[in-house]
């Protein structure tokens, strides 16, 4: 007689994209042990990558429980999944050169981005609170590194230990306040601490409370909500620029995902405990973040806080609990991926072409002199002002749409006060660009305190790269075209939104 | 049709990028003849009679959000549209006369302005009127900040027209969220339609309309600019280059105006009622506030600037009379204030070419050998005066007649706004035209490219005086529509539309004009 042995069911269709991407993350490290391979780390990661999205696209439209139901795939994991591997990609575009990948090693510096992603696509399918934690630091670590891969610049060292630092503090109040909520419910799981809770009617119950509070602060810090975003500019500043960019986007979406789980799954029938909570946090990092950006003179640290701003929009959409609340937040993410994408391309480019690295100097008469560089950066920066023909205006208005209906016409506002203060910047940026002479922007221009010719090699033809233009290009018309054209993106979003709802 | 006269110069804008430099402007004017050709074409196609929207496009643009793109014409548009593709038409002409630098972008800005401002004028969806409102103020944050002047006490023009965005975007983003109040409030539940039509068949609750209000008034006020909310105006009118400058404050300035009677009156009838003395208030600090503002200052740009001001809250205190006399003659003083202001923004473009400088005091004496110019000129002034015979005399006629019916009180005190306009437009015209010319300066006739500029723009001044009722009987119709939507019942009308003023309000006016232009030094 043979024992009834049943193989625990694994659905690996559904399991796809993270099997292909923790494939690669060990092919590409592989490349760095084989010195004939070593080159071909971008091409196998933009492959995974493109893999990944294809299969992450092939599973559209399924709701399905994996792992024992650590994880779910649905809609708005995979919309998540895919702003994740998106902007994978656009920095490993904007890395091709960048003197951080030299420094790390070409096969690492990939393996470990490609890590991040897969701790991204496991956080957007998080379904219990283990799962979350899990995923959550399989994204964070590897970003420690990545910031601080940049070896000759002390700002990167510093940023990397920085992150680090108040990166693990995000996660042991998460990790607490996650303690708090299975003390409170009896449960890890999302769905059954909904129903925990529920079911003892602990509304007002201290220990819930608390386990909620202290999620929120976690999870406020990786997205760099306000008042917990003080490392943020910091580290956008130091960090090499491309991952920058990958942090502004990627672990936005990501951590937003989970904000959105958390809050709206298990959370929701607390919600009238933590939406006023959470509100206030929003307008907060309205302000602070559009304050603070205000005096800022380099481009990383401006798009640092006009992220936290940007941030403070987005969690609107969360504030509301309601399914046209997370319809506006997938929009908004995937408008803010776009916008933020033609800015770094630009940044980078500016800053290998010329002397003044991140400085706003470094984009002085770049309308007349690089125009294909400059209408990206236009386009984003009016994308995100909010102004209307940019997906950032139909993102505003989405955003706004749901608040007014869900009740929190003030948070409305609120964002329409902080796109005004924000204006002030983004134009300045603009203005800089169209309405200022050129900078002694040639490599022939004497040398500036801070800039060491061996840390920062000039290529006067970094603006004429079409891995630099191209990205930046492609992200602006998509600015452009979802501006005129939203109706797809906004499918696309009510897909995500309706797979919670 | 409707769409083509909306997308033609953006097209021609796009297009132009791909032509050689020197090209550009003359393409770019062709551009703007084909949106005035669509434009006329509408006019001659318009039902007169009918109230209701003509040549209608209605498709749906964003289902998810309840977005559509509707687009329609009616008499509250139908000129204004006219008057955008006449000024634009001019204003390029007058630019691509000259050597521009860097051609491609000025033009592709300026032909996506005109889109922009077609569309503010021809939307009939709440949210695309409010898209095309703020998507009007990119080419010109554009055309002022690269192209404009900056000041020697050192105000760059990118402060100057930072200023005028965060000034005029402030009141577009609380539109924007008022816009959307509106709808889902009506909605109460339902589907969700940004229709104006369908929104003022059933008015919000008149708490809710109290604040809307506001959002939406703050929008107008700003772009007029009224008293008060005109502090970007001083430097963004320094700074601005001067073709765009004729066209800005020829028809953006209208836009808000335009937007109280196509939006405010129709949908938030309660709080128009209710704030209609506010408004006035405003409108007529507007009205003295700019006109003593425009005789003291010695800046040419300015006392243009400060005169729209003035004109803006007679304007405003037509549409604010909420009757249909003042509201017929708001519309055709919108119409004739941008026929006047932009052919004024032409000859100060000229004068200060020949003289080098915009103040007042180091001009004088241009009239000596211009005949031609001095006697354009000269009927830009008295039309911007209002001189009986002239259609601005008919328009702030009417807006007078309608604000004595309503407001016997505030139509007294607008009377002054009348006479001092004559004092600083005839200012204006004897400082520069006439008095001894510094030396320096010479007097030169206008060459054949400005007469072929300024010429159909004071034909159409002198045509309109006229045959003004080209304009009354086409608008009247919907502008008592929409008057009525505030005021409840239609009310008895005198004599709009069909004959000339009385002879009351002509001589009340005609007196007081001569006695204060003989003050003038």
């Amino acid at each position: 007689m043979i024992a009834a042995f049943h193989a625990p069911d694994i659905y690996y269709a559904g399991l796809s994209p993270v099997i292909a991407l923790t494939v690669a993350i060990c092919v590409v490290l592989l490349t760095a042990v084989f010195q004939p391979l070593r080159r071909t780390a971008p091409a196998l990661t933009l492959i995974a990558l493109a893999t990944t999205a294809g299969l992450l696209i092939w599973q559209g439209g399924e709701e399905i429980d994996l792992v024992s139901g650590a994880l779910r795939l649905d809609d708005l994991a995979i919309a998540i999944s895919l702003i994740a591997v998106l902007s994978a990609a656009f920095a490993v575009l904007l890395s091709i050169r960048e003197p951080a990948v030299e420094q790390a090693g070409s096969g690492e510096y990939h393996a470990l981005l490609l890590g991040s992603v897969l701790g991204m696509a496991l956080l957007a399918q998080a379904q219990n609170l283990v799962s979350l934690f899990v995923a959550i630091e399989t994204l964070s670590i590897p970003l420690y590194i990545l910031c601080a891969t940049d070896l000759r610049r002390e700002r990167s060292l510093e940023a990397g230990l920085k992150y680090l630092i108040i990166g693990s503090l995000g996660s042991a109040t998460l990790l607490y306040g996650l303690a708090f909520l299975y003390g409170g419910s009896g449960s890890t799981d999302f769905a059954g601490i909904a129903a925990g809770i529920g079911q003892k009617g602990v509304t007002g119950d201290p220990l819930v409370l608390i386990g909620i509070a202290l999620a929120a602060v976690g999870l406020a810090f990786k997205t760099s909500i306000a008042p917990f975003h003080q490392w943020t500019p910091d580290v956008y500043q130091g960090a090499p620029t491309p991952i920058t960019g990958f942090m502004a986007v990627a672990t936005k979406a990501a951590a937003f995902a989970v904000f959105v789980r958390f809050f709206d799954v298990a959370l929701i029938s607390e919600a009238s405990e933590w939406q006023p909570a959470l509100a206030v946090l929003a307008a907060a990092s309205i302000v602070i973040g559009n304050v603070g950006a205000l005096g800022q003179s380099s481009l990383k640290r401006l798009l640092g806080y006009s992220g936290i701003a940007q941030a403070g929009y987005i969690l609107g959409g969360l504030v509301v609990a309601s399914e046209a609340g997370v319809n506006a937040l997938v929009f908004y993410l995937v408008a803010y991926a776009f916008m933020n994408f033609a800015a770094f391309a630009v940044v980078v480019a500016r800053e290998r072409e010329t002397i003044y690295g991140d400085d706003i100097r470094a984009v002085q008469g770049l309308g007349a002199e690089r125009p294909l560089l400059a209408w990206p950066l236009t386009i984003s920066m009016l994308g995100l002002a909010g102004l209307p023909a940019t997906a950032g205006f139909i993102g505003k208005l989405y955003l706004i749409e749901a608040l007014v209906e869900g009740d929190y016409t003030w948070l409305a506002v609120f964002i329409a006060v902080g796109t005004m203060i924000s204006l002030a910047y983004y134009l300045r940026v603009v203005a800089a660009m169209w309405m200022r002479p050129g900078g002694e922007t040639s490599a022939a221009a004497p040398a500036i305190v801070g800039a060491s010719p061996e840390a920062d090699p000039i290529d006067p033809e970094a603006g004429r790269r079409m891995y630099l233009v191209a990205p930046a290009l492609l992200a602006a018309a998509a600015v452009v075209i979802f501006g005129v054209i939203p109706q797809p993106l906004v499918e696309f979003a009510e897909h995500a939104g309706a797979s919670l709802f | 049709m409707t769409s083509s006269l909306l997308w033609t110069p953006l097209l021609f804008g796009l297009i132009g990028l791909a032509l050689p430099k020197r090209l550009t402007g003359w393409w770019a004017t062709a551009g703007t003849a084909v949106t005035l050709g669509l434009a006329i074409a509408l006019l001659a196609g318009f039902d007169s009679g009918a109230a209701g929207l003509q040549d209608t496009v209605d498709a749906e643009w964003i289902p998810g959000l309840g977005v559509d793109y509707s687009l329609g014409i009616d008499g509250l548009n139908v000129f204004l549209l006219l008057l955008t593709a006449v000024l634009w038409m001019a204003g390029t002409a007058f630019a691509a006369f000259r050597e521009q630098e860097r051609p491609h972008l000025f033009f592709l800005m300026l032909l996506l302005g005109e889109t922009a401002t077609l569309g503010a004028f021809l939307a009939q969806d709440l949210l695309l009127f409010v898209l095309f409102f703020d998507l009007m103020l990119v080419p010109f944050y554009f055309l002022f900040g690269v192209w404009g002047s900056d000041r020697p006490d050192g105000t760059t023009a990118s402060a100057a027209t930072l200023k005028m965005i965060v000034y005029t975007l402030i009141g577009s983003l609380l539109m924007l969220v008022a816009a959307i109040a509106t709808a889902i409030i009506a909605a109460d539940g339902g589907q969700i339609s940004f229709s104006i039509a369908e929104l003022s068949q059933h008015p919000i609750a008149e708490g809710s309309q109290r604040w809307i209000f506001w959002f939406f008034a703050a929008a107008f006020l700003v772009k007029m600019p009224a008293f008060l909310l005109h502090g970007w105006m001083p430097d963004a009118y320094r700074a601005a280059p001067l073709p765009a400058l004729a066209i800005f404050s020829g028809v953006l300035a209208k836009v808000g105006a335009y937007g109280f009677l196509r939006v405010v009156l129709p949908l938030f009838p309660d709080a128009t009622v209710e704030f209609q003395e506010v408004v006035l208030v405003i409108a007529l600090a507007s009205i003295l506030y700019g006109s003593v503002m425009a005789f003291t200052q010695t800046n040419v740009r300015l006392i243009a600037g400060y005169s729209s001001v003035a004109q803006l809250g007679f304007i405003t205190a037509g549409i604010f009379a909420l009757s249909a006399d003042g509201a017929d003659g708001a519309v055709l003083q919108m119409v004739n204030h941008g026929l006047v202001v932009a052919p004024l923004f032409v000859i100060v473009a000229i004068l200060a070419e020949r003289s080098g400088t915009e103040d007042l005091r180091e001009m004088g004496g241009m009239a000596m050998k211009a005949p031609v110019l001095a006697a354009l000129f000269l009927i830009v002034t008295l039309a911007t005066l209002a001189m009986p015979g002239s259609a601005n005399f008919i328009g702030e006629f009417y807006i007078l007649n309608g604000l004595f019916d309503s407001k016997i009180v505030f139509a007294i005190v607008a009377i002054s706004g009348v006479a001092m306009s004559a004092y600083y437009a005839l200012r204006l015209y004897q400082r520069t035209m006439h008095n001894r010319r510094p030396d320096g300066l010479e007097s030169r006739e206008i060459g054949l490219r400005d007469r072929i500029v300024l010429v159909p723009l004071v034909l159409c001044i002198v045509g309109l005086a006229l045959y003004p009722q080209l304009i009354l009987k086409r608008i009247d119709a919907s502008v008592q529509q929409s008057v009525t939507a505030a005021t409840g019942a239609p009310e008895p009308k005198s004599t709009v539309a069909s004959t000339p003023p009385s002879n009351g309000g002509n001589t009340a006016i005609s007196i007081a004009v001569p006695n204060f232009a003989g003050d003038t030094p």
